[in-house]
């Protein structure tokens, strides 16, 4: 695999996201696939009510988001962090 | 393919947390040996780890108007087989069922039997299925990847449609409303996912493109 064809890959993954965006055909409310879910559940059984309730709830969507926002950040950050080193080892490696 | 904190009857909850439970405790064993065996190899597991928190906190929009997230399970099933990746998965599952509540801790069990065990072996299957048909290296980590993921979501809409039956066309119909709500919205974004991870494999190899090196893959069959 040459180095380039990354940068390509990311680019294909990058317009599938955003197609959805930016074409008005493939519009909607873009809500959470879990939650429509959960309006199903409301279809079939009618007055299903949870018997467990989560032990915390964000107590806003910007609380929701930050949490949402670090957990993306802490599991990129690790990453960053193996490839960085990696590829260091490898620079050395090399240059040996 | 979060099910929502008290949406699994009893019997359900229990019964998913007993199948899942021997695999996690698997989980936990290959973790161990692994790391033992390959003590440098224990970076690599967080980063299969870390791949798995970035990619399931992405909520992405998808042709059906809908949003869902990608599972990111399959790099780590790829590297290190699928076992590892039910411990990954679980501590993950946790983390939002804790922080976020997103999905739950009674939904537990059947959450991590769909994202963290059957994702896994899927995409380990349809890798080594992939390369046993001669596919190139790129092609078996992008279809391993994307077709576990939608499996995730085969499963987790089976679960619902087992706790929730249709009551004129049973299972069968509530599979198809359920995969209907979550399968359709996967499908591009397990594409983006098989990318995504091919992108990801390429960046962690040592050499670009020999996953070999990378460590794991043929010294596991080795051991």
């Amino acid at each position: 695999m040459k180095k380039y064809s990354s940068v390509i890959l990311l680019l294909v993954a990058c317009l599938i996201i955003v197609i959805p965006l930016v074409i008005p055909a493939f519009g909607g409310e873009f809500a959470g696939t879990d939650d429509r879910a959960t309006q199903a559940i409301a279809s079939l059984k009618p007055g299903y009510k949870p018997w467990f309730e989560p032990l915390w709830v964000p107590p806003s969507k910007e609380i929701e988001s930050l949490l949402f926002a670090l957990q993306a950040a802490l599991g990129a950050g690790l990453l960053g962090y193996v490839i960085g080193r990696r590829h260091e080892a490898q620079r050395r490696n090399v240059d040996h | 393919m979060h099910i929502m904190e008290g949406y699994l009857p009893v019997a359900h909850a229990v019964g998913w947390f007993a199948a899942s439970a021997p695999f996690v405790a698997a989980g936990v064993v290959s973790f161990r040996k692994i790391v033992a065996r390959h003590p440098e190899a224990r970076l690599s597991v967080a980063a299969a780890g870390a791949f798995t928190f970035v990619l399931s906190a992405l909520k992405m929009p998808s042709v059906t108007g809908s949003c869902s997230h990608p599972t990111g399970t399959g790099l780590g099933a790829v590297m290190f087989g699928p076992s590892v990746m039910a411990l990954l998965g679980t501590i993950v599952l946790l983390f939002q069922a804790l922080l976020l509540a997103h999905g739950g801790l009674t939904t537990l069990g059947a959450n991590v039997f769909s994202m963290a065990i059957v994702g896994p072996w899927v995409s380990w299957a349809v890798w080594q299925c992939s390369r046993k048909l001669g596919l190139s290296q790129a092609v078996a980590v992008c279809l391993a990847a994307a077709i576990g993921d939608l499996a995730t979501y085969l499963t987790t809409s089976a679960q619902l449609a087992w706790a929730y039956p249709d009551p004129v066309s049973h299972f069968g119909g509530a599979f198809a409303k359920f995969a209907g709500i979550f399968a359709i919205t996967q499908l591009p974004l397990a594409v983006a996912e098989g990318l995504l991870t091919v992108v990801a494999i390429n960046a962690l190899s040592a050499r670009i493109g020999h996953l070999d090196s990378f460590g794991m893959v043929e010294e596991r069959k080795r051991a």
